[in-house]
């Protein structure tokens, strides 16, 4: 069998210098009127997480910055998208 | 710190390998060229599915293949098609792979993209890293002239710039080089590096030595259309899939999820059990090829590699950091060439134009410029991997009392029950015929 590990656990093995300031603003006012919602199942880090009243709660801060969210965004306005302040965010390992 | 107020003969941005190789072939042409990364190291960002193929460093670095950090030399590379509970396999092996001047080999783009900067900087070139470049700065006629940065006092200026900022490149984007900005042109790519002794991993993949195994898996991906792959390093391997962005979402599958299906395949599970995650990694892919390319050259700008959309992503043939390193480097020759002549407009650069039209890097992408939409296409996605093992399963089981049925009954019997018109078949050949003929 392989081996199951929570997604915590999975985001546990990137390393992430994180940025005091979020390079992505997300406007979740609106998210709350978006209806497909793509960013909660695409992003590989998991970083959209769907709230009990519609809503949409976004962290910033394990992101591996790939762009993917802001691809399948349908919303005009909904993302602010930068990339993190120099040698910030995510840092993939050598050897 | 370099001084702000130092001038450059060009500026590239992003240290993968497009902006490696343009600094190390512009540095050994004696120009003055600084190279600028966001992240903390070169490759500190970039992850791929799996090879390099190394052979156009030949004109660039002389025995390159003596230094590079290499994981193995893929030796053996596998087709796979996959259904739920079935694998077909085209499986190819040769020495020669193995064996100078070699063919592609795995290593950690961290590791990669760093020797690669590396050259660039001993051939003279200044490299800055932990420097994420704002913007593109004009001169009154509209040419590009330099680059804002998040560095205080961190202007850059320079007669051309190369944008090599990777796959979103908001340069070529702010330079309104891309007129669409078309999500199905691209894919997502999720990777687990998953540790297992060497050992273990030359007796799962009958290889020895620094010999390696690449695979590149069609099916496997759920209802999602894309593909996987799995390939060795030393002692890790990278198991991923590749996934149709816009389709995502409508089939309710996370990436990491759609990874752990492919893990559990009954041909997949026995090559990674028991492997412990070392490190989870996500990347998009511009996978469009010319469909999505830009325009490559404006007045004092080029785009190369991810930046310029070159990866290469053609069912059987899955490439990028090859078409990376010789767009930098021709980027480089045009720029000395504009240099000489003291004209970097669009125009005095035009010979980058010219140099990828008539070497591989456009000639490739225009021949398999239908396969991205083929290979990603329900039809070949969906229909033809059950087709393909289906026939091969019945080929194979032996139903006695009953005799062979022989390959065309079988063949005819599986495309009826899958619901495979005689038309699409033989448009889908002829596509497939015209895409990689």
């Amino acid at each position: 069998m392989t081996i199951q590990i929570s997604f915590e656990e999975r985001m546990n093995t990137v390393e992430f210098r994180i940025d005091k300031s979020p390079h992505i603003i997300v406007d979740t006012s609106v998210c709350a009127t978006c209806p497909s919602r793509e960013c909660i199942i695409a992003c590989p880090a998991n970083l959209f997480v769907p709230t009990a009243d519609g809503g949409i709660v976004f962290n910033y801060e394990l992101c591996f910055e790939c762009g993917t969210c802001y691809m399948v965004c349908n919303n005009e306005g909904a993302l602010t998208w930068n990339y993190p302040l120099g040698g910030h965010g995510v840092v993939f390992h050598r050897t | 710190m370099i001084d702000a107020t130092d001038s450059f003969d060009a500026i590239i941005v992003g240290a993968g390998p497009a902006g490696s190789c343009a600094a190390l072939s512009l540095a050994k042409a004696g120009k003055r060229v600084v190279l600028i990364e966001r992240g903390p190291f070169p490759g500190s960002k970039n992850m791929y599915g799996g090879v390099v193929y190394p052979r156009i460093l030949d004109s660039l670095i002389d025995q390159w293949w003596t230094d590079m950090p290499v994981q193995r030399w893929v030796t053996r590379r596998t087709t796979m098609l996959l259904t739920d509970t079935q694998a077909f396999s085209v499986d190819f092996r040769t020495a020669a792979w193995g064996q100078i001047p070699y063919n592609g080999a795995t290593t950690y783009r961290p590791d990669f993209d760093s020797w690669l900067a590396n050259k660039a900087e001993a051939a003279g070139a200044i490299v800055i890293c932990g420097t994420t470049v704002t913007g593109l700065i004009r001169n009154s006629s509209g040419a590009v002239c330099g680059v804002t940065t998040d560095r205080g006092e961190g202007d850059l200026h320079a007669p051309v710039v190369v944008a090599c900022d990777g796959v979103n490149s908001f340069l070529a984007k702010q330079a309104g080089l891309y007129t669409h900005d078309d999500a199905s042109h691209f894919t997502l790519g999720a990777k687990e590096t998953l540790s297992l002794p060497k050992e273990v991993i030359d007796e799962r993949f009958g290889v020895r030595g620094l010999d390696g195994v690449d695979i590149e898996i069609l099916g496997g991906t759920s209802g999602v259309s894309g593909g996987g792959f799995l390939y060795t390093n030393y002692d890790t391997i990278g198991v991923g899939v590749v996934l149709k962005l816009t389709q995502l979402a409508a089939q309710k599958q996370r990436p990491e999820q759609l990874i752990a299906a492919l893990k559990s395949h009954p041909a997949i599970a026995p090559l990674v059990e028991g492997a412990t995650l070392k490190e989870y990694s996500a990347h998009l892919i511009p996978e469009a090829g010319v469909a999505m390319m830009p325009t490559f050259v404006a007045d004092g700008l080029l785009v190369a590699g991810d930046a310029a959309a070159m990866c290469l992503a053609a069912g059987i043939w899955l490439e990028g950091v090859n078409f990376a390193m010789a767009s930098g480097m021709y980027a480089a020759e045009a720029i000395v060439e504009a240099l000489a002549l003291g004209d970097t407009s669009a125009k005095g650069l035009a010979g980058y134009v010219k140099r990828l039209e008539s070497t591989f890097v456009l000639q490739d992408h225009r021949k398999l410029r239908r396969a991205p939409q083929l290979v990603l296409s329900d039809r070949v996605q969906h229909m033809y991997p059950h087709l393909v093992a289906s026939v091969a399963e019945r080929m194979f089981q032996v139903d006695n009392p009953l005799p062979k049925p022989g390959l065309r009954k079988i063949f005819a019997e599986e495309r009826k029950r899958l619901g495979l018109r005689r038309r699409d078949l033989l448009k889908d050949a002829y596509d497939g015929f015209r895409s990689f003929g």
